[in-house]
């Protein structure tokens, strides 16, 4: 429908942004933009809210498994250091103790995997939301700075297939938005 | 929304003091919290308690620099007692410190609502008091400008640190604990940040909260990730925080002195950090909610259950001072029995005794409901708690050490006026970077108090 005007550059408009007052509100008008087939829809709230991630259509977050993999490799790069510094790279005997003294590498190991386990859940999660980012399209809505405060958005994007500037609209004042508004590019 | 909630359906009311008061929103709860940074005038009060705090952090500075210049033959320290006050400090502030990991991080996996509205000071006290821990072996070391010695970097010398010894096992643990205690503060506080970014009205505090909020916008799918790292770091600060008390108590119980080498050192030492973090979080509490008019966030209810923790805690410790003598007498080993006769009646005794007084009877008192419910005998307790686990430190390091096997080499300590201006400067910087975080930072989690109000509504209404 609109994809003629998204050839060139960056579209006008970002999408439509709807506001509400509670949490019940808005998880039931994401419900329905979902069930009337909308794909580019995103919430914004002040607060985590249960199950709207779920409702928008995002079922995973690859944290946890980012993590585990910063754990491991932690863990195995805090053992092999200690191994390859104590028993290859400068043997030291200590009173007749295997070079390899595994039980004394323990605490080490355990901090290095909690560090890397925990940078990589901080730095993966801010990289998978693609932070930092200070300029964003939606900070362009009207009221947008109650979405830190006491309010809840409900955003279309323009460059959802099924978007059209008039419908959507009218859509979106159909959820018993209190507010819906144009937010520019 | 809706003002006048009944007081039954307020989060985890029990007893009728709930978590919250009840009659607040998420515009009330936001703009009471950050009122305090964004609007409330800089007090005079503020500045006189940050400038005494100043005084004290310049006198630590001072003593650094004559540290420095001279040596550590400044302080007290000498063959016997070659770790004095540095030791006793360190282990006093970092034990202080666990209390503010455990209430983020435990209690929040154990879905205690509670600790909603005291997170975010505690794990800032933490922060403080690592900060003001890490000072003392930084500058026991007696060299501190190589202090990188200590981590394994490729030297010109072809060395290594010695992997096998608990003193570098310290130094990885303490430095972890740090690096993840900031990360989870500093990720609980990225919302508060935008929250403050969209409320402030000078250009200046726009910019500054808007860099540190990083373009937080509130995403569905932002808060998803957030909340799976949140909840994932407070899973890994749990374990952390148990080994860093660990390893600082295998710092003794690896050495062979009599009244350090057991096994009961890393539980008992883990208990006495969570019992004078509690003490400490009270210490700052009680103050700060009457100065801010916070009674409401902070209830009676998070004022009684810290003191239940203490309380708990602090039996352990009992136990734990118990299972020393019981140990002794049982293993029979002579100096380990004169070890705990010299506790009890030797040169040091004043101090053992102050120590029972305070770690293991006046605790008793908070059996008693009314003695949790007040306000003051409550503080009170916990300066008392905070005195005796200080004097704890100082029989395990200073006892221990002053009469060890050889009676010729016993010896006596006493600190000197520098051992005081250090120890009393770390509590002016300790001091002084809790009032600047009082003035600059949201001293409430806002985001977890819109979720409690959330939560405080059977359904939304309006």
């Amino acid at each position: 429908m609109q994809a003629s005007t998204h050839t060139r550059g960056l579209p006008r408009i970002y999408g439509l942004m709807a506001e509400f007052d509670s949490t019940a509100q808005l998880v039931a008008a994401a419900e329905r933009c979902r069930a009337a087939g909308f794909q580019y829809v995103n919430a914004y709230t002040p607060f985590p809210v249960e199950g709207l991630a779920e409702v928008l259509g995002f079922r995973r977050s690859n944290v946890p498994l980012l993590t585990l993999i910063g754990g491991i490799l932690g863990g195995a790069g805090g053992y092999f250091m200690q191994y390859w510094m104590a028993a290859m790279d400068y043997p030291l005997n200590v009173g007749g103790r295997p070079l390899n003294s595994w039980p004394m590498f323990i605490p080490v190991t355990f901090e290095m995997t909690v560090l890397g386990a925990a940078i990589f859940a901080v730095l993966g999660m801010l990289a998978l939301n693609k932070l930092p980012m200070p300029h964003h399209p939606v900070f362009n809505a009207p009221r947008f700075a109650l979405a830190s405060n006491d309010r809840f958005f409900l955003c279309i994007e323009a460059r959802d297939p099924k978007f059209d500037r008039v419908a959507t609209e009218k859509f979106l004042e159909s959820l018993n938005a209190h507010d819906v508004n144009e937010v520019e590019n | 929304m809706s003002a006048g909630l009944p007081a039954d359906q307020s989060v985890g009311t029990r007893r009728g003091t709930p978590v919250l008061e009840p009659g607040y929103t998420y515009g009330s709860v936001t703009e009471k919290i950050s009122a305090i940074v964004l609007t409330r005038p800089t007090t005079r009060g503020w500045w006189l308690g940050f400038g005494v705090s100043f005084l004290m952090v310049m006198m630590l500075f001072y003593t650094i620099s004559y540290l420095i210049a001279v040596g550590v033959g400044i302080w007290g320290i000498n063959i016997p007692v070659g770790w004095g006050f540095a030791i006793v400090n360190f282990v006093w502030w970092i034990g202080i410190g666990h209390a503010g990991t455990l209430i983020s991080a435990i209690l929040l996996l154990l879905n205690q609502k509670w600790r909603t509205s005291i997170n975010r000071f505690a794990e800032a006290m933490t922060l403080f008091a690592v900060a003001c821990a890490g000072l003392f072996p930084l500058l026991h070391a007696g060299r501190p400008w190589y202090a990188y010695w200590m981590f394994p970097y490729p030297s010109t010398m072809g060395i290594w640190p010695q992997f096998r010894s608990p003193l570098v096992w310290d130094v990885f643990a303490v430095s972890t604990y740090f690096t993840v205690s900031l990360m989870f503060w500093f990720v609980g506080l990225i919302p508060d940040f935008a929250t403050l970014r969209d409320r402030a009205t000078s250009r200046a505090r726009q910019k500054t909260y808007g860099m540190l909020a990083m373009g937080w916008r509130g995403s569905a799918r932002h808060w998803h990730r957030y909340q799976s790292a949140y909840l994932l770091l407070a899973g890994l600060a749990t374990p952390l925080v148990v080994s860093v008390h660990t390893v600082v108590s295998l710092d003794f119980a690896v050495a062979i002195v009599p009244g350090w080498h057991t096994t009961i050192f890393p539980p008992y030492f883990v208990a006495g950090a969570i019992y004078s973090g509690f003490a400490m979080v009270l210490t700052l509490a009680i103050p700060l909610r009457a100065i801010y008019k916070l009674e409401d966030f902070i209830t009676m209810r998070h004022l009684e259950n810290m003191a239940k923790v203490m309380l708990a805690t602090g039996l352990i410790v009992g136990y734990g001072y118990i299972v020393e003598f019981f140990m002794a007498w049982y293993g029979g080993n002579t100096y380990e029995i004169f070890l705990s006769l010299n506790r009890l009646a030797g040169p040091y005794r004043l101090f053992y005794w102050a120590l029972i007084a305070c770690n293991i009877i006046a605790p008793q008192f908070l059996w008693f409901r009314r003695v949790r419910t007040s306000v003051l005998a409550l503080f009170v307790m916990s300066i008392i708690v905070n005195i005796g686990m200080w004097l704890e430190r100082f029989v395990i390091v200073v006892v221990s050490l002053h009469r060890d096997f050889m009676p010729s080499a016993w010896g006596m300590y006493s600190p000197r006026i520098w051992d005081w201006t250090m120890f009393a400067g770390t509590i002016g910087l300790f001091l002084a970077l809790l009032f600047l975080f009082l003035r600059f930072l949201p001293v409430i989690s806002i985001t977890e108090m819109r979720e409690l109000v959330a939560g405080t509504q059977s359904s939304d209404k309006k």
